[in-house]
């Protein structure tokens, strides 16, 4: 190999640091104009409903616990929270659920029966059951991170789909396709 | 006409209850005292030495840039009570952390564990390593044939 050789092959090897270098600063920049994502998804979708019982959020309604959603048909277990505004936002939604037949068990985030009972006069009350979840422990074992959060429980049992954030007219439909498939 | 105004009304809604959330949610989201272990020390000092070690390796939920033991979201609170009971229940701080992350993912851990989606983390520092070796050990024997070769062509 002549001396001219080895140079030219030396300074082709010399290149590669900086196309790494600016392949990663490419990278870098291409990764901070994309949107972060705000919310962590539950990796319980598939799996069967935690056992958990609740006491009743308020006197109203009785307490929720798994077995509410044994038997017979999909259910929607909604996580919410009177301290919670996007909850307003959806309740007319849930209330239109509820008229076409679908049975929504609640649990309150860490409320007070008398908040719980104020909301539901104010708002409407879409529920069969809520449960009191004051410490989040139901929440965290259903992999939920936030309020208000919507899973699609099936017939048998088994957490089908997580809607996250308000329900909005145009996820209605959607939900409502869910809980069919859930069946 | 009004449809399309009921949309905007609607959006304009959605839009305000969204801006005000952070505000009105901090005001009223702890009106309920918080977890028992949310903000108490376990009592025997090497759980809670355990504990706080493990909290400081989990990612709050509601402000993902934080651990939970740095944070003090209400949500982080309840995580951390989660944490100290299942320590003092008996539970091994990995037995914790794969508790989390299976209803989370690996995300909710800052210290990773060999996945489907992290082997690449593990992987690739060793190739790096290794092609480093490959390239010096190269570079290295050269130079002594070289130098072995401009010295036999001495007169």
């Amino acid at each position: 190999m002549s001396t001219a050789e080895t140079r030219s092959g030396l300074r082709l090897w010399l290149w590669i640091p900086l196309a790494l270098f600016a392949f990663f600063a490419g990278l870098a920049g291409y990764m901070l104009t994309q949107e972060k994502p705000e919310f962590v998804k539950s990796t319980m979708v598939g799996k069967p409903l935690p056992e958990f019982t609740l006491e009743p959020a308020f006197d109203g309604l009785p307490g929720a616990s798994s077995g509410d959603f044994e038997g017979g048909k999909p259910r929607l277990l909604n996580i919410w929270a009177s301290w919670c505004l996007p909850c307003i936002a959806e309740a007319p939604q849930l209330e239109a659920l509820k008229d076409e037949g679908v049975e929504i068990i609640g649990i309150a985030i860490r409320d007070r029966p008398e908040d719980v009972a104020r909301f539901l006069e104010r708002h409407g009350n879409p529920y069969t059951r809520i449960g009191a979840d004051a410490i989040s422990a139901v929440q965290l074992e259903l992999g939920s991170s936030g309020v208000p959060e919507t899973f699609v429980i099936g017939s048998d049992g088994t957490i089908r789909y997580q809607h996250i954030g308000d329900i909005r007219p145009e996820h209605v439909a959607l939900l409502k396709a869910e809980l069919e498939k859930a069946q | 006409m009004s449809r399309a105004l009921a949309l905007v009304v609607s959006g304009a809604l959605a839009l305000a209850a969204l801006a005000a959330w952070p505000l009105a949610s901090a005001i009223a989201q702890d009106a309920l005292p918080p977890a028992p272990y949310a903000y108490t020390q376990l009592e025997d000092p090497a759980l809670e030495a355990k504990a706080n070690a493990l909290m400081h390796t989990l990612r709050c939920l509601k402000c993902q840039s934080q651990s939970i033991a740095d944070s003090d979201a209400p949500m982080a609170g309840d995580m951390r009570h989660q944490v100290r009971s299942r320590i003092l229940a008996g539970d091994s701080p990995d037995e914790v952390r794969a508790w989390l992350i299976e209803r989370y993912g690996d995300y909710v851990s800052y210290s990773p564990e060999v996945s489907q989606t992290t082997w690449p983390l593990f992987v690739v520092p060793v190739l790096l390593v290794l092609a480093a070796l490959f390239v010096l050990l190269r570079r290295l024997g050269r130079g002594r044939s070289d130098k072995i070769a401009s010295e036999s062509s001495l007169p």
